[in-house]
């Protein structure tokens, strides 16, 4: 926070026209530079949607609307679909939402009412650089350590006993390969769990102090006040930050690709292998040929993750709106 | 405050020079491309060496490897699937064998020791086709009396990245059934019905090796390194063949190079003996090199190779080239010129 | 709660006692349901803390053995080679240093101009929301995109292209915190500055962007923190380079793509050498975060 010290009120010196003609040009030139270099941020966006679409345009025209929808991979017979990689990102980020957010939410309350003063700077600050490690070292992480646990160990153990019950067995079972869509959803909910436990926090902060003094001034226990005051208040913001979270969890590209099997195929069983958009890019990029219309699926792919993305972006953003001008 | 500064300078230069100089003494030659022959590649860096010869190879799969050389972004590319004569015009490259190499299957089974299971072709392609998915499957049991099965999910693996070595494999598989040729067909990269995908055959090695009931392919290297159990393949003759050197010298034996690019196929050899999956690989150089040194660095490289890495390779249980192909090869290599002269032989 | 209740609860009132009785149960259980969630949310935090040290110690425990002044000295030589790290190392700090030369000026001047010149205008409320799309947007689809124009155009992989996609990620970070410090600056002291004669250029240049200078070095640090870690855009852009290169018109190697293909190499001295470059990155970006945040305590 700059630290400002306000001067004493001086007179105001006499106008000096001759500075203020000369600063005329200067102020305008400064001026164009800032309005110009926001025009460019806005050339940006413009230019990113254009080129993904461009680059994807040969594998809508061949394909079509049903590109979206098809299950096909076919390098084969050069015929590409949309389905499996849309499948495998949109089911990764909810499940990795839904173990994300309890947690977050626990942290969450835990930094801002639970723990003793001397905790809460340390322990936001972990949290935080929770956030700051990089997406390539989750993924080495998850292989070397989470996979062989999950191999050896979850998968089998939950495949022998969930995996024969009637209905919802189907959903875990499969060889128990270690890696897969869930495995893939863990590593995404670590991932996402410090952007939304510290949105939750920062928002969670924002409650003014009269509204739950008044709560417990009716004896109404932590737990009771959150209920019913802090998260009634921040509802909207709290919905903003996990919409965030949404936003980072669709986009992982180096966490996921280590760690999802690679499989062109929607499976029934949350073990299965699978592919989310940035991963299959990631993984088939480098050798499709220039021109192929591999290249142009996988950029399709990518327009389609942005405009995915976009949406839940856009839409965090507007139910942050309250918080960031607060 | 001077010598302090001149510290912290040739401090600062150090790496560089010791970069420097490092690279002074060897010619680096740089590949992407098949994980098949890595191990053989590896080992021969190695030996180049004392030729004063620096090998970096990166096995990134055939496709990328086929990429990476189309963009120029290496000296030589490395693939186990041939390219066609269009494509090699188009790219402007050539294309010659250094090695052959098997394709293996690999189990994880409990109890199932290393060329203990048997299994054929199409009993393969029927697994990775989804159709049959235990191990304790009544076709597996039929032809291997005496083995116990348990009652285990079969964990197929496949290649996720573009494959030279699937190309190797689907090509058998398309051979031995006629159901997985017209469903999937051959390919560095294909539709797979069913399992996990990996990257590269050490990929696929450590997957099977870390899942109980795993299936998988690879290059018969990094099924002895790995300490995989591999299983035995019913041949065209009808027999049921373990994976050895004699094997696939016997499928070798048969090879026609007189085929366009070299692109001998040994896939379902006839031969009592012969191990059904066995294939040369290929390196892809530029036919209009812009850097003298470079090529001919590579082409010393492969020379090198061809005279004295046939030990290390047979010791890999790969097949070294007969010496008539690597003549042919040679004089090919006498067809490339760079700057108005010849890159072969280097001067 | 009745005035006759005595402190046994038991009250002098008939018919009164079952009433007592309930609310006693009731704050019971509300007690209970209070200490379970305090339990359950101290369970969620030691998670959290339990996957960032879990991570910490198996960067230290795999990549603590190959670190040593050769992987900062010797280039990246064959499996086996006992080679080093050098110039993925090099190749890492020129492109996000140029990265953060391209990027920050921009950004500054786009949150300058979001906090001194846009007011609540539409223009600056659509460039501020762009510009916060982007700073969340994935980042392979900026490799995608600088891959269409910078690569395929020019035919080659290069430096320049990383570094391209790099700045693109580092603007609205600096976008961002340029105009939360300037925000901050109260108006008084714009009005100081201004009515001593200065023009409007000076006052932001000479006096704003020197108040906030911490805050915007701070968004600076978290930048050059952020893309030091990022491999996807640079797949697609520098790819990496086998040999020792500091040409930026060519394909330039960086640690990430390196830990990258490294990671999935099946050599034992790769490996480990994958994980000490992870090692090294981590201790990198986590140091620099707690730098800035350093910076921003010291001058509040």
């Amino acid at each position: 926070m700059a630290q400002v010290v306000v001067a004493e009120a001086v007179p105001a010196a006499p106008p000096r026209p001759a500075t203020r003609r000369g600063g005329g040009a200067g102020d305008a030139i400064f001026a164009t530079l800032c309005r110009a270099c926001a025009a460019l941020v806005l050339l940006l966006l413009g230019a990113i949607i254009v080129e993904l679409f461009i680059g994807g345009l040969p594998a809508f025209r061949a394909f079509g609307a049903a590109f979206l929808a098809s299950s096909e991979w076919d390098p084969v017979q050069e015929v590409y679909g949309a389905g499996v990689p849309v499948y495998g990102t949109i089911l990764t980020a909810v499940l990795a939402l839904l173990m994300a957010v309890p947690v977050a939410f626990g942290i969450a309350f835990f930094l801002t009412e639970l723990a003793p003063a001397w905790m809460r700077g340390p322990v936001g600050t972990a949290i935080e650089l929770l956030a700051a490690v990089p997406s390539i070292i989750f993924g080495m992480w998850g292989f070397f350590v989470i996979v062989p646990v999950m191999a050896g160990t979850i998968q089998p153990a939950i495949i022998d006993t969930v995996g024969e019950l009637p209905l919802i067995g189907a959903l875990f079972q499969g060889p128990p390969f270690g890696t897969g869509l869930f495995t893939a959803a863990l590593i995404l909910a670590i991932m996402v769990l410090p952007f939304i436990a510290a949105t939750m926090r920062d928002v969670f902060l924002q409650v003014p102090g009269v509204y739950k003094e008044s709560a417990y001034g009716l004896g109404a226990t932590r737990w009771e006040v959150m209920r019913g005051v802090v998260l009634p208040y921040t509802r909207i913001s709290v919905v903003g930050g996990i919409m965030l979270g949404l936003g980072r969890a669709l986009g992982e590209t180096m966490a996921v690709t280590f760690v999802i099997g690679n499989a062109n195929r929607i499976a029934t069983s949350v073990f299965g292998p699978g592919n989310t958009i940035a991963s299959l890019v990631a993984l088939e990029f480098g050798e499709s040929a220039a021109g192929s219309m591999k290249l142009s699926a996988l950029l399709a792919l990518g327009f389609i993750l942005f405009v995915i993305s976009f949406g839940v972006l856009a839409l965090s953003r507007w139910l942050l709106r309250s918080r960031l001008k607060g | 405050m001077t010598s302090r500064r001149v510290l912290l300078a040739s401090l600062a230069a150090a790496p560089f020079a010791g970069a420097a100089s490092a690279l002074a003494q060897a010619t680096q030659v740089t590949g992407a491309g098949a994980s098949f022959p890595n191990p053989v590649y590896q080992r021969w860096g190695e030996g180049a060496k004392a030729a004063g010869i620096e090998l970096n190879y990166q096995s990134v799969g055939s496709g990328a490897g086929v990429n990476q050389i189309r963009n120029r972004t290496v000296d030589f590319g490395a693939t186990d699937a041939p390219l066609g004569q269009q494509q090699l015009a188009e790219g402007n490259l050539m294309q010659f064998p250094t090695v052959m190499g098997a394709v293996v299957p690999i189990v994880n089974i409990p109890g199932v020791a290393d060329g203990q299971l048997r299994l054929t072709g199409e009993l393969i392609a029927d697994i990775y086709l989804g159709k049959v998915t235990r191990w304790n499957d009544p076709r597996i049991v039929e032809m291997n009396a005496g083995v116990t099965l348990p009652s285990l999910a079969i964990a197929p693996v496949y290649r996720a990245d573009a494959s030279g070595t699937s190309f190797v494999f689907t090509s058998y598989l398309a051979a031995v059934s006629e159901e997985w040729k017209t469903r999937v067909g051959a390919g560095t990269s294909v539709r797979w019905g069913t399992g996990a995908g990996a990257r590269g055959n050490e990929g696929v090695a450590g997957t099977v090796r870390n899942t109980r009931g795993g299936l998988g392919y690879v290059e018969n290297a990094y099924a002895s390194v790995n300490r995989l159990a591999v299983a035995q393949l019913r041949n065209k003759a009808g027999q049921y063949v373990r994976a050895s050197m004699e094997a696939f010298q016997a499928a070798a034996a048969s090879a026609d190079w007189n085929a366009p690019g070299f692109a001998a196929n040994l896939i379902d050899q006839a031969g009592a003996t012969s191990w059904p999956i066995v294939s040369p690989t290929f390196i892809l150089l530029p036919t209009n090199p812009q850097d003298p040194a470079r090529i001919r660095a590579a082409m010393r490289f492969f020379d090198w190779a061809y005279t004295g890495g046939d030990a290390a390779a047979r010791e890999l249980e790969y097949i070294p080239l007969p010496d008539a192909v690597k003549q042919q090869v040679r004089a090919a290599w006498g067809r490339i010129s760079v700057g108005g002269q010849p890159a072969w032989p280097a001067r | 709660m009745s005035a006759t209740t005595s402190p046994t609860g038991i009250s002098a009132v008939p018919g009164r006692a079952k009433d007592e009785r309930a609310s006693a149960a009731l704050g019971r259980r509300r007690a209970r349901t209070d200490a379970v969630v305090r339990v359950l949310c101290v369970l969620a935090t030691a998670i959290g803390l339990f996957f960032l040290v879990s991570i910490l110690a198996t960067l230290v425990v795999r990549g603590i053995g190959g670190l040593s002044l050769h992987v900062f000295t010797d280039v990246t030589r064959p499996p086996g080679s006992h080679g080093g790290l050098l110039n993925p190392i090099v190749g890492s700090l020129i492109q996000v240093a140029l990265a953060t030369l391209v990027g920050t000026p921009i950004g500054m001047l786009v949150g300058t101009y979001l906090a001194e010149y846009a007011g609540g205008s539409r223009f600056g409320g659509v460039v501020r929301f762009v510009s916060d799309v982007l700073l969340s947007a994935p980042s392979i689809l900026i490799g995608l995109f600088v891959y269409q124009i910078l690569v395929l155009p020019f035919g080659g992989f290069s430096g320049w292209a990383g570094v391209a996609a790099l700045a693109i990620i580092v603007i609205p970070v600096v976008v961002r915190t340029t105009e939360d410090m300037l925000r901050l600056i109260p108006n008084t002291l714009r009005e100081a500055v201004i009515g001593l004669g200065a023009p409007k250029w000076k006052m932001i240049v000479l006096v704003c962007w020197r108040s906030a200078a911490s805050g915007i070095i701070t968004g600076v640090l978290l930048a050059v923190a952020r893309v030091a870690g990022e491999t996807a855009p640079l797949l697609f852009t520098s790819l990496g380079n086998l040999n020792w290169s500091v040409s930026l018109s060519q394909p330039m190697s960086s640690l990430p793509i390196t830990i990258y293909s490294y990671a999935g190499s099946p050599y034992e001295d790769w490996i480990t050498l994958a994980w000490t470059g992870a090692l090294i990155i981590t201790l990198g970006v986590l140091g620099l975060n707690v730098l800035a945040r350093g910076v921003l305590r010291a001058r509040r």
